[in-house]
């Protein structure tokens, strides 16, 4: 009900929406379950994203248990794990390549696409263009629904006898279509297919809502040029989305026809389980193909909006403009493109035509300037500012260091001829987790210190945020830069113990520093766990523009209601940046301050908006 | 041991961290929240100090560490391109160490330096066109010199191998490598996957091709140096990937797809051990070369070994010649299926 249409010419239409609000009763199932509010859905978002990181990050805890230390008796995980366990104390092999896979699904589909997209689209959208909520409460709400069938599917296959799907989260068949190949590509794969395809209708219908929301519900005054970069971050990921996510989709269709109705998509000339497979005529390249079609894309969809989330939070806290505001829109815009024409760099060494490897090489080497020109922006913006280290600004500042040492490693593996070597090795895990794990992860992080008060009301502990960044960024330092010289060494992916080659018998004592560093990382995000849960009951009540911000999610009041504005929705007559502008009495000056009011400060270029308003006006 | 001092360095530095936040809430407490009126506490100082300390403690972590980490790296490349290939990736390592390391100066200086004051106002710097461009162009340049000696590089190792060669086929399964050899006839047989039994995993096509007879499937490869190997790759179950890492080598084995990777090499089994001695690393004299699979292939994946051996010339001539095929080894069996092919047509015929 309350989401209005904005309308230019009839300035009386606010005030109705206003009224209408009044009118409106929830209960508690359309408030807290079935809302259509996106501030709840959002939380709904954040909230199931965060339960699945912890799962997900246990998963990890467990394997890095068995490659720190392979001679460790972990009976003791037996209550937990059954019989996973193994008679001697080890995990089970095939085990071992569940959690490697489940962690990678559940990291990469449903914390940092959900759980961060999810959570920052929705409630930052209609908040920071002015709307009183997205162009579909409907189904935006839906979006949520899928979401949580799929978490639900996923989840219950990791309780099935059988095992949830094992073969990588890349699930490349024939691994993952031939149930006698590895138990994990039974039901457990049968159920990780289905859920993703449930995902995929969430992550559409979020995707769709988003972009029609930009384009149509932005309050007077809010041109495209002064939407702030996390809207145009959310916006140019929605429409990744749109565009790569059904490829995913056709991927794991045609899978589901090659596991259950005897099609040959991908299989050709297997012999297996002591018989030869009647399937010919497949390729398992073409499902390759498929998957990095929306599996590079699918980096930038987790990357990007934690890139919007740190412009918003580095301007704010370094009280100056994001340096290059233009330019950071043209980076991501180009970055958008070329992720869609990169795909094939994943795939140099699968048997692929190799000139096809020296084109995609070209193209991958090319998305790399863009992502350059945004680590030197993010630079230029804290020097000279008069920088507040809150928790959300540290984790800004650590995104862009994750960001810049995991993308310069991206410049080896982009280069064909050095991937030879190093594909499907832990240089491969250490570039990945710190560019697009880790930066994305700290985005999130970032995002939820920085918004929590307007999405609670309340302020999150400081000094306990503090405490959780330092541990998580000495600990994400200390888990993934070593892993590049074991990957140097040679170290491949995926393997259970490496103790079968003497090239590889080696770094056991460097292993077991890794396991022991990720083990106090994971056990430091209980100290967030404990600040998020406590401080949304009991946290200091926040203030209304807790961070002296310029966005307009800061005009709203402490406990905004569905429709987000009490009043009429605000107009906006500047971008989003007016900190520490010369002349102005404060460091900031909020969107909602008309250019008329501040002739002190105006400067050339506000020359052309300043007509603009008095036609407003 | 090492490591072990790096781990007590880690944990003491997390403690010390811990420490310092313990006597900052401390001070706060006496002072009585000194700070509050003001926007920011002591609090700034101190995360805008430990971007430093994290800056000076991480890269002498990294400075010190590397030196030691290369003992255990490969030793020198055992291929021809693989001596290129690593002189690319340590050139390209250093370039983008320094990029790494130049922006984490300022990176992590700039928020000590700038942090809050009461007293400052930060420098309205919106855009600078110039600047954009320079930092747009010069990395766009690195990039494509770095990519074009690559590409180059990649086209070399990539084009089709000599005529002048040595074929191997190595056929992935779970969970191990088979290879396969040509006789005296220089003819790897054709094989079909339907033939495959217990006993001809090949699935050679003992029927149709006669190639296949005088075939043979050692337990480990042998390879001549200095002369061009040609791997004839395929898997029969599925993907794995063949990985040779002493010689830079990798190339998926895929089902229904062969694929294959040509290389030279530069080192004998026999020349290796000698150097890794002479450099004083234990087991230098049971050093071997490895086959590994780096394509994620079911639960055997971190076991599929099999011993490579480069040898001299000569010594490779003598070991083919000593090796017997796989005819002579399973005569019954290729005999009687060569039979029952024949028993068939004849049916077939006289229908």
């Amino acid at each position: 009900m309350a989401t209005t249409a904005h309308d230019i010419h009839a300035h009386t239409h606010d005030a109705h929406g206003h009224d209408e609000h009044h009118e409106h009763h929830d209960t508690f199932l359309t408030k807290y379950v079935f809302t259509q509010d996106h501030k709840m859905i959002a939380k709904q978002f954040l909230v199931t994203g965060l339960l699945w990181a912890f799962i997900g990050g246990a998963m990890s805890g467990l394997f890095r248990l068995q490659l720190g230390f392979p001679e460790a008796d972990l009976t003791w995980l037996k209550p937990l794990l059954g019989g996973w366990i193994t008679e001697k104390g080890k995990i089970d092999q095939e085990f071992y390549l569940a959690l490697v896979t489940m962690h990678g699904t559940i990291m990469v589909f449903f914390v940092l696409t959900a759980g961060l997209s999810g959570t920052f689209s929705n409630f930052l959208i209609p908040l920071q263009i002015g709307a009183r909520d997205m162009a579909s409460g409907f189904l935006n709400m839906l979006s949520y629904w899928f979401f949580f069938i799929s978490s639900m599917l996923m989840f219950t296959s990791i309780f099935i006898s059988t095992g949830p799907a094992s073969g990588g989260w890349v699930i490349y068949p024939p691994l993952s279509a031939l149930p006698q190949a590895m138990s994990g590509s039974g039901l457990g794969m049968t159920l990780w297919l289905c859920s993703m395809a449930i995902f995929i209708v969430s992550s559409l219908l979020g995707s769709i809502n988003y972009i029609t929301t930009v384009i149509n519900l932005r309050t007077v005054g809010m041109s495209f040029t002064k939407l702030p970069l996390t809207i145009w971050a959310f916006f140019i990921t929605a429409i990744i989305g749109v565009l790569s996510f059904p490829v995913l989709f056709s991927a794991a269709l045609l899978l589901i026809f090659d596991r259950h109705f005897g099609t040959s998509f991908y299989l050709s000339e297997i012999y297996i389980g002591g018989e030869a497979l009647s399937n010919v005529g497949g390729s398992p390249i073409l499902f390759q193909h498929l998957f990095w079609f929306l599996g590079h894309p699918e980096v930038y969809i987790v990357l990007l909006p934690a890139l919007g989330i740190t412009s918003e939070i580095i301007a704010t806290n370094s009280r100056k403009p994001i340096f290059g505001y233009k330019a950071m829109i043209g980076s991501m815009l180009g970055i958008a493109f070329l992720s869609f024409i990169v795909w094939a760099h994943h795939m140099y060494m699968s048997g692929m035509n190799p000139f096809l490897g020296s084109i995609f090489m070209f193209l991958t080497l090319i998305i790399a300037v863009p992502s350059a020109v945004k680590a030197f922006n993010y630079i230029t913006t804290l020097w000279r500012g008069n920088i507040v280290f809150t928790p959300a600004m540290l984790f800004s500042i650590g995104l862009v260091s994750l960001f810049i040492s995991g993308g310069v490693t991206g410049i080896h593996l982009g280069n064909a001829a050095l991937d030879i070597q190093l594909h499907d090795t832990y240089f491969v895990v250490a570039h990945f987790h710190l560019v697009m794990g880790a930066a994305s992860f700290f985005g999130m992080m970032a995002g939820v210190y920085h918004w929590f008060p307007k999405m609670y009301g309340r302020m999150l502990d400081e000094k306990m945020g503090y405490i959780h960044f330092w541990f998580t960024f000495v600990g994400v330092y200390m888990v993934f830069f070593p892993m590049h010289y074991i990957g140097i060494a040679g170290f491949p992916r995926r393997y259970y113990s490496w103790t079968n080659f003497d090239a590889f018998n080696s770094f056991a004592d460097l292993n077991m520093f890794i396991s022991i560093a990720a083990l106090i990382a994971l056990a430091a995000q209980l100290i967030f766990a404990f600040n998020f849960f406590y401080s949304m009951f009991r946290g200091r009540l926040a203030p209304l523009n807790p961070w002296n911000s310029n966005t307009l999610e800061w005009t709203t009041p402490r406990f905004p209601g569905h429709g987000n504005w009490e009043g009429a929705i605000p107009y906006v007559y500047r971008w989003a940046y007016d900190y520490s502008k010369p002349g102005a009495k404060e460091d900031f000056i909020p969107q909602t301050v008309p250019l008329a009011q501040t002739p002190e400060s105006n400067n050339e270029h506000d020359k052309h908006d300043l007509e603009f308003e008095k036609e407003l006006v | 041991m090492n490591s072990l001092l790096l781990i007590t360095g880690g944990i003491l530095f997390i403690i010390a961290l811990a420490l310092v936040y313990r006597i900052m809430l401390l001070v706060q407490v006496a002072k009585g929240q000194a700070g509050k009126t003001n926007r920011v506490g002591n609090s700034n100082a101190i995360n805008g100090f430990l971007f430093i300390a994290f800056f000076v403690v991480g890269f002498g972590l990294i400075f010190w560490y590397s030196g030691r980490a290369a003992e255990n790296f490969l030793p020198e490349a055992a291929s021809a391109h693989g001596a290129i290939t690593d002189k690319l990736f340590w050139i390209t390592t250093a370039v983008v160490f320094a990029v790494f390391f130049l922006t984490h100066v300022i990176l992590f200086f700039a928020p000590f330096k700038y942090r809050y004051s009461e007293d400052r106002k930060a420098f309205w710097y919106p855009h600078n066109n110039k600047l954009e461009v320079i930092w747009t162009v010069i990395p766009a340049i690195v990039l494509t010199i770095l990519i074009v000696s690559g590409w180059k590089v990649w086209s070399d190792v990539m084009t089709t191998a000599p005529k002048d060669r040595v074929e191997v086929e190595i056929m992935g399964k779970q969970f191990n490598w088979q290879v396969r050899y040509a006789g005296k006839d220089k003819v790897i047989g054709k094989y079909d996957f339907r033939k495959i039994d217990a006993t001809n995993s090949f699935g050679m096509d003992f029927v149709n091709d006669k190639a296949n007879m005088d075939d043979f499937t050692p337990n480990e490869i042998h390879i001549p140096k200095g002369q061009n190997v040609l791997l004839k790759i395929r898997a029969r179950d599925v993907l794995h990937s063949v990985f040779l890492p002493h010689f830079r080598v990798k190339m998926d084995a895929v089902p229904g797809m062969p694929t294959s990777f040509w290389f030279v090499p530069t080192i004998s089994t026999a020349e290796m051990r000698a150097k890794l001695a002479a450099e004083g690393k234990p087991n230098a004299e049971k050093f071997d070369y490895e086959l590994a699979c780096t394509e994620i292939c079911g639960q055997g994946h971190f076991a599929m070994r099999l011993k490579v051996i480069v040898d001299e010339p000569a010594e490779y001539e003598r070991w083919v010649a000593s090796q017997k095929s796989f005819y002579d080894l399973n005569k019954e069996y290729v005999d009687k299926v060569v039979a029952d092919a024949a028993q068939k047509e004849k049916t077939v015929a006289s229908n």
